[in-house]
């Protein structure tokens, strides 16, 4: 019995290694590539290993919804954005003052560095083990259950908040093609015009 | 308890926080400034979801899925900005887009 439970313990421990390894690393990758297109690739590993590490936390419905809406739709429209609007390739260390960059990894550092001890003084006494949770803990039933009982008002504001950005899209979508006279469209985005 | 507990969850929460905002800083590609963006929503995310767990209570997931419609919001309004400044034949450096500055 304890030998199956250190080694279960173990195969998590595994797992949560290598998740947050290749979370890292890609997270690292999306801000190193110089192509953009293969920052999105980089992005789409570092989603797919978070959706792991979510169900380690035991929250099986929000990893599937990483999964379906973030590596699924939010990613397909980036990719499809760079297509289109074609590789711009940029140098990622050099270009600009290197007072710039200095800043920005004295900003970045100084940030990470402030949650780190944040969480070290305020909370690193009360952050023991977490005894165990429910079967139903981070279920898509659950989830629903409070969704739609105990925060209801999150989830209109949320479907009014998605409206509104859908209609702000739609608007800076068309925008072009009411000021600009057909003439003036190249060919190759008359046809995109028209679809929107 | 089997695995590892809370303060790993922050530790790589915080690391990828970080990493998005050096990214945000850094880059001059709109593109690439979203992206990085996307990985400090992330970073949130996991801290969220791992106090959720952590106290036994979902309003961290509920907050968390909250998190994900509203990256899909700014990803919708940024690439559509995106696409208008590529059609009007601007470049997409976020250093040469200074029409607005005073």
């Amino acid at each position: 019995m304890i030998a199956a439970y250190s080694a279960g313990a173990a195969l998590v421990w595994v797992v949560w290694v290598a998740a947050g390894f290749a979370c890292l690393a890609s997270g690292v990758a999306v801000v190193s590539f110089s192509n953009p297109f293969y920052s999105a690739l980089a992005l789409i590993g570092n989603l797919g290993s978070l959706a792991v590490l979510y169900l380690l936390v035991s929250a099986e419905f929000v990893a599937a919804a990483q999964v379906l809406v973030y590596a699924g739709a939010v990613m397909v429209m980036f990719l499809f954005v760079i297509a289109y609007v074609g590789p711009r390739m940029e140098a990622p260390w050099a270009g600009g003052p290197s007072w710039q960059t200095f800043a920005a990894v004295l900003a970045a550092g100084s940030l990470l560095t402030e949650i780190v001890v944040v969480i070290a003084l305020e909370a690193g006494g009360s952050l023991g083990q977490d005894g165990s949770v429910g079967r139903d803990f981070g279920s898509p039933g659950w989830i629903g259950r409070i969704f739609l009982t105990d925060h209801l008002l999150a989830f209109e504001i949320t479907s009014i908040v998605l409206l509104v950005a859908a209609v702000g899209g739609v608007i800076l979508g068309s925008h072009t093609r009411r000021q600009v006279p057909e003439a003036a469209i190249p060919d190759d985005e008359r046809e995109v015009a028209q679809v929107s | 308890m089997t695995g590892p507990g809370i303060v790993w969850y922050l530790g790589v929460a915080a690391f990828l926080f970080g990493t998005g905002a050096l990214g945000v800083l850094l880059r001059r590609n709109v593109l690439i400034v979203l992206l990085s963006l996307e990985i400090m929503l992330n970073g949130a995310n996991l801290a969220l979801i791992a106090f959720s767990r952590h106290v036994h209570n979902g309003a961290g997931q509920i907050f968390a899925l909250s998190v994900m419609a509203v990256a899909a919001a700014e990803v919708c309004v940024g690439l559509g900005l995106v696409v208008a400044l590529h059609r009007r034949r601007l470049d997409l450096d976020v250093d040469a887009l200074s029409e607005l500055r005073g």
